[in-house]
């Protein structure tokens, strides 16, 4: 049985967290979004951070991506104390350890996919990438974009866009990739699609974790926490996994008879 | 972020907004534009000023009697008239760094000829003031040394005395009538046209000083002596001989002067002394439309970091630091500012050169002029770019993330 919470003979781990607490003051009212997580995280994970709205999920998910600091609690990423860094060394963190995945995909409007991918390549202080627009072209096909390296993504669909997203995430070869809510403006058949993108990468050795509120997305991950009430409820190995890339060749079975005759389904459902 | 890359992205994000971005950087066009056109028309108008003090003749030197102050009370110009035509021997004998003296009689008189007549001043003059006041003639000569040992009575005429007694016809030769006396008429000066204050300098009739003092004014006051100096490097060392020469003729100390020696440096100064005021006065006027320029940048940098809030929040949660973003910001304004400032440069240029075309003011734009405006329009960009570019920085990347 793997247990991969929490041991310590392993070598770092990606992401530890011990006993994180955050409290927001909004008015006169302190609101305890973390109340006490701890959390552990080991290289080559596959994490699906499970909660209701109000849980406490995205409050772990931006002290996660350093995009927030904790109250009081300990962070470490990839071995380093994030916990009491300053804007900059958070930006400069974000950028050499992580790599972002949205909801809102949140492409920069207007610019080219390879320009977006290039992006965060850009901003790299320590000048460790020559040659970006190869880096960024390598990273788009990766994710199978290959051909679609000057389109905008207002010419891209949301799944293509989504793509466009991971790659960037990636470009840079982070620690830790990090989604929010992935595949929460994709249809059916594209989440399934994104989620055989991040089987894949994962495969290949990436930690990913991302939060979401689907179960079944979560089916696609190695493990789940599951947050509520600013506390780490529940945190165990998903069973009977389920394999994306099988998942859409089923679909890809049967979805396209349908979806080549729009017109019969408008008539269905009038 | 490399600072190629910067300007870069800056680019792209100006094309991506032509219009808007076309209208802010008019603000900047129109106030650089402005600057330059008022800016040249007061340099065009200085240097027309100090052409019209050349042309007074060359290093001149004007010796009035009268000094501003004498043994400590001030008596005003004119209040002792003692020039004599002893000073302005003096002057020419002992002098060494002068090319020309001439001392000066003027006379206003009723100048007749036909049936018509002129009113005009008389100089008279000795043959040293044709090359103390650079003044050629048009038609005819001179008068000569015999003339003024003579007391000939001959006299030269300017074009506008010319064009008045003797209207179509070379008067060289013919006569003019002064109180009663015929004088003949040797030359005719080439047109000098107005002087630096207005005054036309063709309105005039020049003859042998010895002349006019015994047939015209009837005494032997000088009204001025006019000196030139050899060169212009020398003109203020030829001012204080002329002023020693002048205390040794007059037998006095060094603080007791009854005459003054001014020099055209000082009468171009205080000419150009107007219009350079004017010039600043313009130009202040027109950089107000700079800074509303500015301000219009401002308007616009703030409206596009509200729009481009969630773009802030990826920037930064892709790792820009908050001066990543800062440096974007300000760049973009800089840009749009310098990039107004280039084509109000053109038009600037080019609203002078057509302001002289049509008005006839000799128009002039001064290189200190183009570094200024291009500078200025640069650090209007930085000035008022900087506050958005900070609210831009200041941004936290998860309220921005959120934004809609």
């Amino acid at each position: 049985m793997p247990n991969v919470i929490t041991s310590d003979a392993s070598p770092t781990p990606v992401i530890r967290i011990e006993g994180v607490r955050k409290d927001y003051t909004m008015g006169d009212n302190i609101v305890h979004a973390l109340r006490g997580v701890d959390l552990t995280a080991e290289r080559g994970e596959m994490l699906a951070i499970m909660g209701a709205s109000g849980s406490g999920k995205s409050t772990l998910m931006n002290m996660l991506g350093c995009l927030d600091t904790p109250t009081s609690g300990s962070y470490w990423l990839d071995g380093i104390r994030v916990d009491g860094l300053n804007r900059n060394q958070l930006a400069d963190l974000r950028n050499e350890k992580l790599g972002f995945v949205f909801q809102g995909f949140n492409l920069l409007a207007r610019t080219s996919a390879l320009d977006n991918v290039e992006l965060p390549l850009l901003y790299d202080r320590a000048g460790r990438w020559k040659n970006t627009k190869e880096l960024a072209a390598e990273a788009l096909r990766r994710v199978g974009l290959d051909d679609r390296l000057d389109h905008q993504p207002s010419e891209l669909s949301g799944g293509q866009q989504q793509r466009v997203a991971i790659a960037r995430a990636l470009v840079t070869a982070p620690t830790l990739l990090l989604a929010d809510e992935p595949t929460g403006n994709l249809d059916s058949h594209m989440t399934v699609e994104i989620m055989s993108l991040f089987q894949e990468l994962n495969d290949q050795g990436i930690t990913i974790v991302m939060v979401t509120h689907e179960p079944d997305v979560a089916q696609y991950c190695k493990r789940v926490v599951e947050v509520r009430d600013g506390r780490i409820k529940r945190d165990h190995p998903v069973e009977d996994r389920h394999n994306a890339a099988a998942d859409l060749r089923q679909l890809l079975a049967t979805e396209p008879e349908e979806e080549e005759d729009p017109g019969i389904m408008v008539e269905e459902t009038v | 972020m490399k600072s190629s890359v910067l300007i870069r992205v800056a680019g792209e994000s100006i094309k991506k907004n032509k219009m808007r971005t076309l209208l802010t950087m008019l603000g900047i066009v129109i106030g650089v534009g402005a600057v330059i056109i008022m800016v040249a028309v007061g340099q065009g108008a200085q240097r027309g000023i100090a052409n019209q003090i050349n042309a007074l003749g060359t290093n001149l030197l004007v010796i009035t009697a009268g000094a501003s102050n004498t043994s400590g009370v001030s008596q005003g110009a004119q209040a002792f008239n003692r020039l004599t035509i002893d000073d302005a021997e003096k002057l020419k004998r002992e002098g060494t760094l002068f090319a020309g003296v001439t001392p000066v009689v003027m006379t206003r008189v009723q100048v007749l000829a036909g049936g018509t007549n002129w009113r005009t001043t008389i100089n008279g003059v000795s043959t040293d003031w044709q090359t103390v006041r650079d003044w050629q003639t048009s038609s005819g000569d001179f008068f000569t040394d015999n003339d003024l040992r003579g007391m000939r009575k001959v006299a030269l005429i300017g074009q506008t005395v010319a064009d008045n007694l003797f209207p179509g016809v070379d008067p060289v030769g013919s006569q003019i009538q002064i109180r009663n006396e015929p004088f003949d008429i040797v030359g005719v000066l080439a047109k000098k046209g107005q002087n630096a204050v207005g005054q036309d300098q063709d309105d005039i009739v020049v003859m042998p000083y010895t002349t006019a003092q015994t047939r015209l004014s009837g005494n032997t006051r000088i009204w001025q002596i006019l000196v030139s100096a050899t060169s212009q490097q020398d003109i203020t060392a030829a001012q204080q001989e002329a002023a020693a020469i002048m205390r040794e003729s007059h037998k006095i100390g060094d603080g007791d002067d009854d005459f003054t020696v001014r020099n055209q440096t000082e009468i171009a100064n205080a000419a150009q002394g107007t219009t350079k005021i004017m010039t600043w006065l313009l130009a202040s006027i027109a950089s107000v439309s700079l800074i509303v320029g500015g301000i219009g940048i401002m308007n616009i940098m703030l409206v596009s970091v509200t729009e481009r809030t969630r773009e802030i929040g990826i920037r930064m949660a892709i790792g820009a630091r908050g001066s990543d973003v800062l440096t974007q910001f300000l760049v973009e304004s800089i840009v749009m500012s310098v990039l107004g400032g280039a084509v109000g440069l053109v038009v600037g240029v080019g609203g002078a050169s057509l302001v002289a075309r049509f008005t006839g003011w000799s128009t002039e734009v001064p290189i200190a002029a183009v570094a200024l405006a291009i500078g200025f329009s640069a650090a209007v960009g930085v000035f008022f770019g900087f506050y958005p570019a900070r609210k831009a920085a200041a941004l936290d990347p998860i309220q921005a993330l959120r934004y809609e």
